[in-house]
């Protein structure tokens, strides 16, 4: 039973990074239906952004965050404005290989400048493990989990209650309609992009945080399939509920199949499920079912 | 006085002339409607007025003001609201919430917003919805619906709905394409109402495509007739029944939009 709990609430840490991360994903597909195959590698330069601020130059967490978040974000803008802004129109397939394109640009470009050596961070967080009851959970991944948790919550909030939010839910609705309602629709491109960076890249840096930056970090993104087409492509609920889902079965599935077959059920595991959903549900299990008009 | 006039209007997707040549204007609180057959290029028209197409050829001045090559938020914001020929209401939104997004045309939604938001723009916020509340929910009669979802409303609800929400954007132009198309009587009759309502006392002027020919005859000032992308007669609903272009290209020798 206590094993059981231990890989339930690991489960739900981990689940709660991936959400984040599937939330990058889903705002940029939500608004532009574009699938962002680099989500990966934003959150690499995440990290890396983050490795130089703090080891490099020394600056505090705080401030390092602050840089971090201000990096992704021109990210995000320099690469909507630069790249994805001209494909518009595009068949889907040539959008899809541009971004995997450019996820090994930014894979390459990492290399180039910070090396393809394993880097670690300093202690962001207390380093006291949080016990509660006979429950030990890592300092890293509680932390981890309060700050994606709580980047999420934020999100949320912008897109109930601000303006902005509120008007990139319309054009994510319906862009003619937006676009009539006075809504400056490319603009809301570009934002989806910043928001879509910024997200991935704190998720970048939470996963750093816990198991250090290589170049080859987005590679986790990969897992933010079953996520997303688990909790529908375009259903921020869903990516969340996603999240939770697949953090939770990839636990159970290490902690008792593993030992059984000798180890990496772990990482098939959400692989297996988004087979299965794709089967069942192909639209996710929140997500928009098109209906053709007839 | 013409709030709106259009001059010399060409368009054409590749080979496929859409638009030849269309000019009219239309005077400040008229009800103005454009009729035609099938792919007389009806819609085309308002896209262009709304900035969805850009015509080669030709110009549009709203108030004096040129605004052929301005993107529809831009025109959205200087006061030309729209509603839809297949509703285009936000579907997961409620019905206020709808509506709310109808007011955002007055408020810059820019990138720098998300920061200024807690400001100004909220008081701001807060006076535009409750003007909006009473005023135009009032007016529509459909309080008791605005805090469902649009997509579980019934069709003619659904383009009231479109209708507040082009409103809630205090336009100077309302365009509206086929606002009775698929509605039973009892629902185009409200929405004749409406229309006329709003007239009067919104001071608007409304330019609208519909199909349903008493409706047209009944409500407008003035009628444009199209076909094959051509304007063939304008007039009031008289003449325009009387023309004989008119009566060969759009009613045949039917009589039926005459009774």
């Amino acid at each position: 039973m206590d094993f059981f709990l231990l890989l339930l609430t690991s489960g739900i840490a981990v689940g709660g990074i991936y959400a984040l991360i599937a939330l990058g994903f889903v705002l940029i597909y939500k608004a532009t239906s574009i699938i962002n195959f680099a989500t990966g590698e934003f959150m690499m330069i995440g990290a890396y952004i983050f490795y130089s601020c703090s080891v490099l130059l020394g600056l505090p967490a705080i401030p390092s965050f602050i840089v971090v978040m201000a990096g992704a974000g021109l990210l995000g803008l320099l690469v909507e404005k630069t790249i994805l802004r001209h494909m518009l129109g595009q068949p889907t397939i040539s959008i899809v290989m541009v971004t995997i394109g450019l996820s090994s640009i930014m894979m390459g470009l990492a290399e180039m400048i910070w090396s393809s050596d394993y880097k670690s961070f300093p202690a962001l967080f207390p380093r006291a493990p949080i016990i509660v009851g006979d429950l030990i959970i890592r300092s890293n991944l509680f932390w981890g989990f309060v700050v994606a948790m709580g980047t999420v919550g934020i999100f949320a909030l912008i897109f109930k209650y601000a303006k902005v939010g509120v008007a990139m839910r319309a054009t994510a609705g319906d862009q003619l309609a937006a676009f009539s309602m006075g809504i400056n629709v490319r603009s809301m491109f570009t934002l989806a992009w910043i928001f879509g960076s910024i997200a991935a890249s704190i998720g970048g840096l939470i996963i750093g945080n816990i198991g250090g930056v290589q170049p080859n970090l987005g590679s986790i993104g990969l897992k933010i399939f079953p996520v997303v087409i688990l909790g529908g492509l375009d259903s921020i609920g869903g990516a969340v509920l996603g999240g939770f889902i697949v953090g939770i079965i990839e636990n159970l599935a290490g902690g008792y199949l593993d030992p059984l077959v000798g180890g990496g059920v772990k990482n098939v595991a959400p692989f297996v499920i988004l087979v299965l959903i794709l089967m069942v549900r192909p639209y996710g299990l929140f997500g928009r079912k098109e209906i053709e008009r007839l | 006085m013409a709030i709106l006039e259009v001059n010399n209007v060409h368009l054409s997707f590749g080979g496929l002339q859409v638009l030849h040549d269309v000019s009219f204007s239309v005077n400040s609180g008229e009800i103005y409607a454009i009729i035609g057959p099938n792919g007389a290029g009806k819609t085309s028209i308002l896209n262009c007025l709304g900035g969805f197409y850009h015509q080669q050829k030709g110009q549009i001045d709203f108030n004096g003001i040129d605004i052929s090559h301005l993107t529809p938020d831009r025109r959205a914001s200087l006061g030309l609201a729209r509603t839809f020929q297949n509703i285009a209401l936000f579907r997961g939104m409620t019905v206020l919430d709808n509506i709310k997004l109808g007011s955002h045309a007055h408020l810059k939604t820019g990138l720098l917003d998300a920061a200024l938001y807690w400001g100004r723009a909220h008081r701001e916020e807060m006076e535009l919805r409750e003007e909006i509340e009473k005023d135009i929910i009032d007016f529509l009669e459909i309080e008791h619906i605005r805090k469902q979802p649009v997509s579980t409303l019934a069709y003619g609800l659904q383009k009231r709905v479109e209708l507040a929400r082009a409103l809630a954007m205090q336009p100077k132009i309302l365009l509206m394409d086929e606002p009775v198309a698929g509605m039973n009587a009892e629902e185009t009759e409200d929405m004749v109402r409406f229309i006329l309502d709003i007239q009067e006392e919104r001071d608007l002027t409304i330019i609208i495509i519909e199909h349903d020919m008493r409706m047209i005859m009944d409500i407008s000032d003035r009628i444009m007739v199209l076909n094959f992308g051509q304007k063939i007669a304008e007039g009031n609903p008289q003449e325009v029944q009387q023309h004989p272009e008119v009566l060969k290209a759009y009613l045949g020798t039917d009589k039926r939009g005459q009774s």
